[in-house]
């Protein structure tokens, strides 16, 4: 079966698998075959449209981490011009596993920062798989300040399994450079616009997810812990995913209904995967909308509600 | 060994009489081993004696997501509720510390862990917004295994939250001192534990963002001897101290005063005796 779908796409890795096989065997001018395929590629479309209509949050979870997905370099590359990568923390090191930088978006200047994982065997080594250590965090906060000296608004982009659970990030202060971020963009004076491309995986994501906005595109997810992660504490069992991922309520639509995120960013039919270029235009569309909308507000006023905000999260009887 | 009047040390297996246990604050006499202490417990042998009052009692934990994983949550809050007599994991307290008007919380393990969910975010947040209000220092002792999973995307939240407050505190010049204890784990570590203008560890609590078994299962490398333990950190630069908790009051009155340009907590005490 073909790897770019997924185990609950199978009747439509079938289907598509049958129209490439017609493709091969027909002639162009064919009619009955150039027929058929027509009418398998709209029942293709249907099935999807069918399948992608009640997906569960496990098998959302698994669109999350796609080999697929576009990565964060992907949306910077297409949604943004200019991009310069700036490098390092001054301190330690620089993260391959977080990638930032200035670049223009619709020819204002802006400082976008976001977790990279990485397409091939090498490529994921080298990005440490999307998770980042210390030096990650502190290179995304010298980038964040610097935005703030000169004005620029920030755009994150998240997409990470979780921080780097290493010897190395305990010794170097993983907490701390977690810590410190949720501090600081809690009062950076500059908008924040904070996009969950992928996973949004606990406290390794947050440290880059504090600020006026958080959206979500429709088949990324967000949660405290994985799916397994959380089955094997609570059930004892990483085989009961699927149930922590309910349980959780992982999805953008869940989080926005608990009105924990700001705006769900709609995939096109099938995934991101299917057409980035799409994808890439209307997230592309939603940044511009909420970035006009912050424009609208004083340094002050804007940190003011920032702060409203972030006090506004929790549930309780007082 | 008559229950409940002898105790054991899990450290140095000495045989110890509660009441003096207790009188030492939960501190081995025999070899200083540091044992847990209940929330209520550490702020009442912190403060001034009958200085305090607590704030933040009325915010109680709801199960909005009807969470449920082998048990209910609802079933879990308020089995720890019974266990505990806490409505959850943070207690938090206006009193005195040597003569001087603080603001201090205290996680408590034994509720579930001292894990942080929205009525510990909320709490913290009110006494460190008293704190700001009123200028007075606020100081929180961490005992936590991390964010509370049944409260899932709300407990991640709490890091956001609390952090926000701090960064407030921070601007205005109010200082915050943070203790950790034994366990410092995850989520609060990773956000109002490691915050302080002075960053404190007890003897020997575990401090860390990842658990140890998870880094092992990550490296499949044996962890290095003392890894994550409060003199570890120190070495590595992440607090500025270890103190005993038997010293915990006179020393952090004696920080703070300074950080507040005060007289030393101890010429008060001798101009009024």
């Amino acid at each position: 079966m073909n790897l770019n779908f997924l185990e609950f796409e199978r009747p439509i890795a079938e289907l598509e698998a049958k129209i490439e096989e017609l493709r091969y065997v027909g002639d162009d001018n064919d009619l009955n075959i150039s027929e058929e395929i027509r009418r398998l590629k709209a029942k293709s479309v249907s099935l999807t449209e069918q399948i992608f209509s009640s997906l569960t949050s496990w098998q959302i979870a698994q669109l999350a981490r796609h080999p697929q997905r576009p990565y964060t370099l992907d949306y910077v590359a297409a949604v943004f011009t200019e991009f310069e990568e700036l490098h390092g923390d001054r301190a330690f090191a620089d993260d391959p596993a977080i990638v930032g930088g200035v670049a223009r978006l619709d020819g204002r200047p802006v400082m976008v920062i976001g977790h990279q994982k990485g397409r091939d065997t090498k490529e994921k080594i080298r990005r440490n798989f999307g998770m980042p250590r210390p030096e990650g965090y502190r290179k995304a906060l010298r980038l964040m300040q610097m935005a703030e000296r000169f004005r620029l608004p920030i755009f994150t982009f998240i997409d990470t399994p979780g921080a780097y659970p290493g010897v190395g990030a305990e010794e170097r202060g993983q907490s701390e450079a977690i810590a410190r971020n949720l501090q600081e963009m809690a009062g950076l004076r500059t908008p924040i616009v904070c996009t969950v491309v992928g996973e949004g995986g606990s406290g390794g994501a947050l440290a880059i997810g504090v600020g006026d906005r958080v959206l979500m595109l429709s088949y990324s997810t967000y949660a405290v812990i994985s799916p397994e992660g959380c089955a094997s504490i609570l059930w004892k069992s990483a085989d009961r995913a699927q149930d922590a991922a309910e349980a959780m309520g992982i999805t953008a639509r869940r989080l926005k209904e608990l009105a924990l995120i700001d705006a769900v960013v709609d995939e096109p039919l099938g995934g991101a995967h299917r057409d980035p270029d799409a994808m890439a235009a209307t997230l592309k569309d939603q940044l511009l909308e909420q970035l006009g909308e912050l424009d609208a507000l004083e340094t002050d006023q804007l940190l003011e509600h920032r702060y409203q905000r972030l006090m506004r999260y929790g549930n309780y009887k007082a | 060994m008559p229950e409940g009047l002898w105790t054991k040390c899990p450290d140095c297996n000495a045989v110890l009489y509660r009441p003096e246990v207790e009188r030492s604050l939960e501190v081995c006499p025999k070899c200083g081993h540091h044992m847990r202490i209940r929330a209520r417990a550490r702020l009442e042998s912190f403060l001034d004696e009958a200085s305090f009052s607590e704030i933040g009692r009325e915010v109680k934990p709801v199960d909005v997501l009807k969470f449920r994983d082998s048990k209910k949550y609802k079933d879990r809050l308020s089995q720890a509720q019974k266990a505990t007599g806490e409505d959850d994991a943070l207690v938090a307290m206006r009193g005195q510390l040597h003569g001087m008007p603080v603001m201090a919380c205290a996680f408590d393990f034994e509720f579930m862990g001292g894990s942080m969910g929205s009525v510990v975010g909320e709490r913290f947040v009110r006494a460190a917004e008293i704190s700001l209000e009123e200028g007075i220092p606020l100081v929180c002792f961490s005992a936590s295994g991390g964010a509370r999973m049944q409260e899932a995307l709300f407990s991640l939240m709490q890091m956001a939250k609390t952090s926000a407050a701090l960064r407030r505190m921070k601007d205005s010049g109010v200082p915050y001192v943070s203790v950790l204890t034994d366990p410092t784990m995850g989520g609060v570590s990773a956000s109002l534990a490691m915050l302080g203008d002075v960053n404190v560890a007890e003897p020997g609590a575990l401090i860390g963002f990842a658990g140890p078994r998870v880094i092992e299962q990550t490296v499949r490398e044996t962890l290095p001897e003392g890894f994550q333990r409060a003199e570890f950190l120190l070495e590595h630069g992440a607090i500025d101290m270890i103190i005993d908790r038997r010293e915990m009051r006179d020393r952090i009155a004696r920080v703070l005063a300074m950080l507040l340009q005060s007289p030393s907590p101890d010429v008060k005490r001798l101009q009024h005796a």
